[in-house]
């Protein structure tokens, strides 16, 4: 198993693992959140929010998500290191656009801004509503819970900095996405040339609709408030 | 295609004593080549004139200047192998290039291929790895009917393309990460896919892979770029394999 661990197939396999998780969480996350968009009232989306705060499975998978983002962006940092080891002299004249795709050779850099991004977004959101408790109350049909819909709808519609922040953080999730899903699947050998233009295609697909989705939020405030 | 001549092309070409030497690009000047003049000969030509010039030629790998064997290598225009598809360097001509264009020739760069001189690499390091599993283990005895052993169309179709890898290393140059995978995969699926291999494929997979870490090469990001230059159009669809048969390798360990 330390063989394993230690391997260069199976740092990776870790990197395309956890890459699922993160892909798996990224669809759970979006959907609750384009509930934003269904009622100004901000009923539905606070209840949701509610709804994934209480519930018992999501207690339970949040710290395995925070353990699945930690492992990603170590063990890239770790890979990215060791690649650069592995050639100490750089080509003086290279031209790599011929035979891959910029996100592909990026992947590192997109992470890192990613990353940049996910901070801001845990100081926003995360830590005012689960860490320092600063959100008011709300009472939804009886049930007093925290006004997350006037936290989230609040930022975008007082600034645009923010909504283009937001804008931009979902479209380098998208880009690292164009690589990051087949990838994965490449990574743990669920591929092969027939499937790998379907692979590619559902890949890029998936990383459209979680930029554009995650995109609308800022947007719709933006543009009807 | 009819024959053109270049009247001068500028060739800036890495020179570098041996490994431990920080190296420095030259740059030469070539009159007269034809069009049809292989890119290996204008080198050629070129060394001709160092020589009678006194200086020391360029030193560059080249054997078989058909394509089969391997040997040459080359960085050429930024591009393994230069700027063409499905060839080694030897194939490439210099119909490919422009009158007066600068031409910058870099040597396979990476940890694991030192520079032996100029343009020369060492690349025993795919030797290293094909000693630590890649091949079919025989007994000794009678030899059998090649006949006897049935192997379906399509395993045998995919075997004979990864068996078509030359070993340039091509794959390695170009990769960002100096990985091997491309290589190792096209041995590890060959073999896999065959009866004959079939039967050390796990330990293959294993032996392979460790000795591959070991030396030094990169870890595979996917970005497709190995099978794009690879002289012989090897895909990376083996390189999904060669990770299934490494996982399944260390799961039945």
């Amino acid at each position: 198993m330390s063989s394993f661990v230690n391997s260069s197939i199976g740092k990776k396999f870790f990197m395309s693992i956890t890459g699922f998780f993160l892909m798996m969480f990224l669809v759970v996350h979006l959907s609750i959140n384009l509930l934003l968009l269904f009622d100004d009232s901000g009923n539905l989306f606070n209840q949701g929010a509610h709804f994934m705060a209480t519930n018992p499975l999501i207690k339970i998978v949040e710290p395995l998500l925070a353990l699945g983002f930690v492992l990603h962006i170590l063990y890239a940092t770790y890979l990215t290191l060791k690649n650069q080891k592995a050639r100490p002299v750089n080509y003086k004249k290279a031209d790599l656009s011929k035979s891959s795709s910029w996100a592909s050779r990026n992947m590192f850099v997109l992470g890192t801004l990613i990353l940049i991004f996910l901070v801001i977004h845990i100081i926003n959101f995360y830590w005012q509503l689960k860490v320092s408790h600063t959100v008011p109350g709300v009472m939804v049909d009886g049930v007093e819970m925290e006004n997350a819909y006037g936290l989230v709808a609040g930022l975008f519609k007082a600034s645009l900095i923010y909504c283009l922040i937001y804008i931009t953080g979902a479209v380098f999730l998208g880009i690292h996405l164009t690589h990051g899903f087949w990838s994965a699947f490449q990574t743990i050998g669920w591929n092969n040339d027939i499937w790998r233009k379907r692979i590619e295609f559902v890949g890029k697909v998936f990383a459209i609709l979680i930029a554009v989705g995650f995109s609308i939020i800022p947007l719709y405030f933006l543009i009807k408030f | 295609m009819s024959e053109k001549i270049l009247k001068e092309i500028i060739v800036k070409v890495w020179r570098q004593k041996n490994a431990s030497d920080k190296g420095r690009f030259e740059t030469f000047t070539v009159n007269n080549i034809s069009t049809d003049t292989s890119f290996l000969e204008m080198l050629d030509i070129l060394n001709y004139q160092l020589v009678e010039e006194g200086k020391s030629p360029i030193v560059f790998d080249h054997d078989c200047r058909e394509g089969i064997c391997g040997t040459c290598s080359l960085f050429i225009n930024g591009r393994a192998h230069g700027p063409d598809d499905d060839i080694t360097t030897c194939q490439l001509h210099m119909r490919k290039f422009k009158e007066g264009e600068t031409i910058t020739v870099e040597p396979f760069r990476a940890a694991s291929f030192p520079v032996i001189k100029d343009l020369m690499v060492d690349r025993s390091a795919f030797e290293k790895i094909l000693h630590a599993g890649g091949f079919v283990s025989v007994n000794t005895g009678g030899v059998p009917d090649g006949n006897a052993i049935p192997i379906g169309y399509d395993d045998a179709e995919a075997a004979m393309d990864a068996a078509s890898c030359i070993g340039c290393g091509a794959c390695v140059a170009t990769c960002k990460n100096s990985s091997a995978m491309l290589f190792v995969s096209a041995k590890v699926s060959h073999l896999a896919r065959l009866p004959q291999g079939k039967v050390e494929a796990a330990r293959r997979a294993r032996a392979m892979v460790s000795k591959m870490d070991e030396l030094g090469f990169g870890n595979c990001s996917n970005t497709g770029a190995c099978e794009v230059e690879c002289p012989k159009g090897i895909s990376i669809a083996n390189i999904a394999t060669l990770n299934r048969e490494y996982l399944k390798a260390k799961i039945a360990e």
